[in-house]
């Protein structure tokens, strides 16, 4: 039943995609200067078909209908509600349907909201939007299609992976799909404008917002992602530089970059070309995360089922996408002629693009690098952490210096009017740092830079945010927001990174523990049946001798049936000044259990940095910028 | 301007080429070079854990299927009524191998959709799986009494491969 509903559901989003493309030709050769009202209706209808086939397909998994394939592979009647509903987009196939979800909700919402740019440039727009959409329904359709029916029906689903069982994880796609799917609307646009030569201010004035929450959402959603794996992995890190966490990366380097150029684009109706390359790449950048995530090419905790034929057909659709873009381009490229004072706003905005584009190169060739030599000489190598360390972290020092001085930096031409000031903030800077170790500890000399340049960062953005208080002036309050947040996160990486105590060893119940400044009592192990998993729960006392205070931490290791796995739970401790970090795994025929003990500092800070960062993004949505 | 042209085009050719071999780059777990070559000697316990096969059990017959199966995958049971098929039109001697599953789950499977199996062994870790070149279920191995391999199938058989197996059988 549900899957006739769903295909007919998916039929029918295809039916009126290829109709909005065929008025949308039509209405091109019309002379009215408005668009046919045919094409919101057609667009609305677009909209409620596809999403009442997401709905289709989360009543699936809330009936648990095993007679879909996606259903019986990832759920199971005993799955509490909530996740047997987050399981909708736990799956490769699910998540495809949320994928083009958001492409046409975005489509939708693009013609609705642009109603003053001109009428060839939003048809052009909506006929590339639907062009892509139709290429992913095709896929989904003949590849990966959630409806397809298991017969006979089995009587019982397979379980969702008990680490995809998370609340962060629930949200964690959702909000990275906004982000990076979000990113095909300035895609479209790209072609739109190219192809109706509508440039320059009105163009930028038109894709800003779109682009804004894009950027602030993929932020949300790369955060929600590492607290996740925080939390679940059992590592006590945050961030590994694993091809997945690249490829949602990747995209954000670029979309910082174009909100920044956006800004020139607006301001001085240049550097309108590279705009466009930016807008393209954004979006094809997220394709070729999602091939890589999916065709199985690459190893990574997060990788689908491998399925080179998924692979393939990605593959192709990401040339064509990436041929064509790139034809029109080229046939519609007029050259530019930059007079950029070197002393000016937009030369500091091209700096920070060029270091964008630094960061987004190197995680590109970290990232695809494996997939080159194994194919080119047959060598499978892995690039780990410390090549992304030694590329990227030095350049994080100047990139910090510039993001606090660019934007008192004035359009055309500036001046510096007094010097005293940037001297005596850096000194305050280096204080600060040289208290932080004498309090502390002291660390490296690549940390100090990079303490000192994010205090830098810190103080200059404070500065700006005291003087808009007092001008009562808070246009810039986003951009403050964003740059306070981003000293922030560097700041604080920098401590927990050299701030962070890890242990490891191996105990019995009943035996303790000393090392540094603490005391561990592994008191019990208590045994207990849940819903859907049985819990081996550790207790340990953690007793502070410098300040005697005492906490309890419960480390688990949980036994799911459904599938059959051993997850290990961290118990965490989370203070405001650190976290405490204890898990524990068992050791095959042995009474002794393996313990990970780990003092974080700060990460409540991280994620609280990276929040305002977004948050930055949402308050300029709600600005007006006139 | 043509210069940019010919770079850009050139350099996302290369990458896009690059990826198109990387995913056709299946040397990883390629097993199919077991054809030809000899079984190695092998011990499995059956389902219930009552008894223990070995290479010898297998040579009393003219041709054996080894199926690696589970309750828990979906194409095993796509699969399934070719297996019931050819014990049913052939007579051919099928050893089912029941990888990483639950016995109560495996014979609940068994249950409702048939058993097509002579005899049936258990693989709880999925070791012995391994040696015989199984890297993912369904697969199936196609022997002779020598203990040959025949003919690999990775994964669920379908008519084709049905029809291929009653040909081959046929023919001896």
């Amino acid at each position: 039943m549900l899957n006739n509903i769903g295909n007919l559901l998916i039929f029918l989003s295809i039916a009126v995609s290829i109709l909005i493309i065929y008025f949308s030709i039509h209405s091109l050769k019309e002379k009215k200067k408005t668009i046919n009202k045919k094409l919101f209706n057609l667009s609305l209808w677009q909209t409620t078909f596809t999403l009442t086939s997401f709905f289709a397909l989360i009543i699936g998994f809330i009936l648990s209908d095993f007679s879909l394939i996606t259903v019986f592979q990832n759920s199971h009647s005993l799955k509490p509600l909530f996740y047997k509903i987050t399981a909708t987009w736990g799956n490769h196939e699910g998540s495809l349907l949320l994928w083009i979800n958001v492409l046409v909700i975005f489509s939708f919402l693009f013609l609705v909201f642009n109603k003053d740019a001109e009428k060839k440039y939003r048809i052009y727009t909506l006929i590339s939007q639907n062009v892509l959409i139709i290429g992913f329904f095709l896929f989904l359709f003949f590849n990966s299609n959630p409806f397809d029916l298991v017969v006979p029906t089995p009587k019982q689903g397979l379980g969702l992976n008990p680490i995809l069982q998370d609340p962060a994880l629930a949200i964690h796609p959702p909000l990275l799909y906004i982000g990076f799917v979000g990113s095909s609307i300035y895609f479209s646009a790209a072609i739109g404008s190219l192809l109706s030569s509508y440039e320059g201010r009105n163009f930028a004035k038109s894709i800003k917002p779109w682009v804004i929450v894009s950027w602030s959402f993929q932020t949300l959603g790369i955060l929600v992602g590492s607290i996740w794996a925080y939390y679940e992995l059992g590592w006590g890190g945050f961030w590994f530089w694993d091809p997945v966490e690249n490829a949602s990366l990747m995209p954000w380097f670029v979309m910082t970059a174009l909100i920044h150029s956006l800004v020139v684009l607006q301001k001085r109706e240049s550097l309108y070309s590279w705009v466009i390359i930016l807008c393209l790449s954004a979006f094809t950048l997220s394709v070729t995360g999602t091939f890589l995530v999916r065709s199985g090419i690459l190893n990574s905790v997060h990788t689908f089922a491998n399925d080179p034929s998924r692979g393939l057909y990605i593959l192709v659709f990401l040339s064509l996408m990436i041929f064509t873009a790139l034809t029109i381009f080229f046939i519609k490229y007029k050259k530019e002629n930059y007079s950029f004072n070197t002393n000016s706003k937009e030369t500091y905005i091209l700096v920070n693009n060029w270091f964008m584009a630094f960061y987004l190169i190197t995680i590109l060739i970290g990232t695809t690098y494996p997939i080159f030599t194994e194919a080119l000489v047959n060598i499978k190598i892995s690039v780990g952490p410390p090549f992304y360390n030694i590329v990227i972290i030095p350049l994080v020092v100047p990139f910090l210096f510039i993001m606090a001085l660019a934007p008192k930096v004035k359009w055309i031409s500036n001046k510096f009017k007094s010097s005293m000031n940037f001297f005596s903030i850096i000194a305050l800077a280096i204080l600060l740092n040289a208290l932080i170790i004498y309090y502390l500890e002291p660390y490296s000399f690549l940390t100090n830079l990079i303490i000192t340049s994010s205090i830098f960062l810190i103080i200059y953005s404070l500065l700006d945010l005291v003087n808009i208080i007092r001008k009562k002036n808070n246009f810039d309050l986003p951009r403050i927001l964003s740059h306070l947040g981003f000293g922030f996160l560097v700041f604080f990486i920098g401590l927990n990174h050299s701030y962070s105590v890890d242990q490891d060893f191996n105990l019995k119940e009943g035996e303790k523990k000393e090392f540094e400044n603490y005391v561990i009592n592994f008191k019990s192990l208590n045994y207990e049946q849940y819903k859907n998993y049985k819990a081996v729960i550790g207790e340990f006392d953690l007793l502070n001798k410098k300040n005697l205070k005492q906490e309890t931490l419960f480390p688990e290791i949980r036994i799911y049936n459904q599938p059959k796995t051993l997850t290990y739970e961290a118990s965490i401790r989370t203070g405001l000044g650190h976290d405490l970090y204890l898990t524990m795994s068992n050791i095959s025929r042995s009474e002794f259990y393996n313990i990970k003990f780990q003092k974080k500092p700060f990460m409540i800070w991280i994620w609280f940095s990276a929040i305002m960062i977004s948050t930055g993004g949402f308050v300029r949505l709600f600005k007006n910028e006139n | 301007m043509k210069t940019n042209i010919i770079i850009s085009f050139g350099l996302i050719s290369f990458i896009l080429l690059l990826f198109y071999f990387g995913l056709n780059n299946k040397n990883k777990y390629e097993t199919s070079d077991l054809v030809g070559k000899k079984l190695s000697s092998f011990e499995l316990k059956s389902l219930d854990e009552k008894n223990v096969f070995n290479s010898n059990t297998l040579e009393k017959n003219t041709f054996t299927l080894i199926n690696f199966w589970a309750s828990w995958c979906a194409p095993c049971r796509k699969e399934h009524e070719y297996l019931m098929l050819l014990k049913k039109k052939t007579g051919l001697k099928i050893l089912g191998v029941n990888f990483k599953d639950r016995k109560e789950n495996a014979l609940e499977f068994l249950q409702t959709l048939g058993n097509p199996y002579y005899l049936l062994a258990k693989d709880h870790d999925g070791r012995s799986s391994v040696n015989f070149g199984i890297y993912g279920i369904p697969e199936s191995l196609l022997i002779d009494n020598e203990l040959n391999v025949i003919k690999k199938f990775i994964g669920p058989i379908n008519f084709d491969n049905y029809k291929e197996i009653v040909k081959i059988i046929n023919n001896k």
